[in-house]
């Protein structure tokens, strides 16, 4: 049977491996995909919750949609402040984004 | 030697329950090792390309766990938006930036990326333990579902989440203009010191009517 733990710990899981690209990754867009992974687990969290705790008012799906959403506005307005640093820098090199760096 | 005809249905129910167990949790698994080893492959792998296609991968396999997790219009809007709008948009921005460059070697980059795991490892074993630990309060019988999800989903959208449904239009609206204006390719012009004359009303930047303007006059 399965239970409400698996779908935390895989969310778990996924959260982490997010994290660890986000913070490593030297590649700009890799970091995007990085916060993509992140949303996910995120999702998955609030989809096993809905199932598991509020089966009838699945209102847990309905927070689902709203950060898939959001996810979408971010990866576009993201990947268009990619595009602008890459024609300002001509680099995709994280370590060279050091604009705001004192 | 002979069961009751009672007893012999009750087994052959029983039978069948789990059956459609094993079949959840066989397709559990391997839908969770999966999206493992493709997020794994999406942060390690140096091919960014092939990043982009496990990046699909892991998509896809969020959406089956979510068909197990009884949500089938989730499941699809999340292959619809995920993987046909945003991973497309993704690969059109590695087509874009694509450059071959070496990156210059950063000092001591490996510390940085053993700390990286430490502190990520650090963290699953946190989650997990809290997750282990934690009594969740999970009522014992499941009320069954009457209507269907897409029903239910759209009750809540239109009565009590509209204002959030449409901020979230309005949000969409505002990150697409935004998108627009950032990514638009100004290129400014060779000789700044001709449009500089010319224009005192505008900006430096904008400087595509400002090349047409410097045109008309010359």
């Amino acid at each position: 049977m399965l239970q409400l733990q698996y779908f935390l710990l895989l969310g778990a899981a996924l959260f982490c491996i997010g994290i660890y690209g986000l913070v490593t990754s030297r590649n700009a867009v890799r970091v995007l995909m990085s916060i993509e992974l992140l949303l996910n687990a995120v999702n998955l969290n609030l989809m096993g919750f809905s199932n598991f705790l509020d089966p009838v008012e699945i209102k847990g799906q309905v927070f689902t949609v709203f950060v898939i959403t959001i996810a979408a506005a971010e990866a576009a307005v993201g990947l268009a402040i990619i595009l602008s640093i890459y024609r300002n820098r001509d680099t995709v090199d994280m370590e060279q984004f050091n604009l705001l760096k004192w | 030697m002979r069961y009751p005809r009672q007893k012999i249905n009750s087994n052959q129910k029983d039978k069948a329950v789990n059956l459609a167990e094993g079949v959840q949790v066989v397709s559990f698994g391997v839908l969770a090792i999966m999206m493992i080893v493709a997020a794994l492959g999406v942060v390690l792998l140096n091919n960014i390309v092939y990043s982009a296609f496990l990046l699909a991968g892991v998509f896809m396999s969020i959406s089956g766990l979510y068909v197990l997790l009884n949500a089938d219009f989730v499941a699809a809007a999340q292959i619809l938006i995920y993987v046909g709008a945003i991973n497309v948009l993704i690969l059109f921005a590695i087509m874009l930036v694509n450059k071959q460059e070496n990156y210059a070697p950063v000092a001591n980059r490996w510390l940085r990326s053993l700390a990286a795991g430490l502190v990520c490892l650090g963290v699953f074993a946190l989650l997990g333990t809290m997750v282990v630990a934690t009594d969740w309060q999970i009522p014992a019988t499941t009320p069954v579902q009457t209507v269907s999800s897409v029903v239910k989903l759209g009750q809540h959208f239109f009565s009590d989440f509209l204002l959030p449904f449409e901020l979230a239009s309005v949000l969409l609206l505002m990150a697409m203009v935004g998108a627009i204006v950032l990514a638009r390719r100004d290129f400014l012009p060779d000789d700044l010191s001709l449009t500089n004359q010319t224009t005192s009303f505008t900006l430096p930047e904008k400087s595509k009517e400002l090349a047409s303007l410097g045109g008309n006059k010359n």
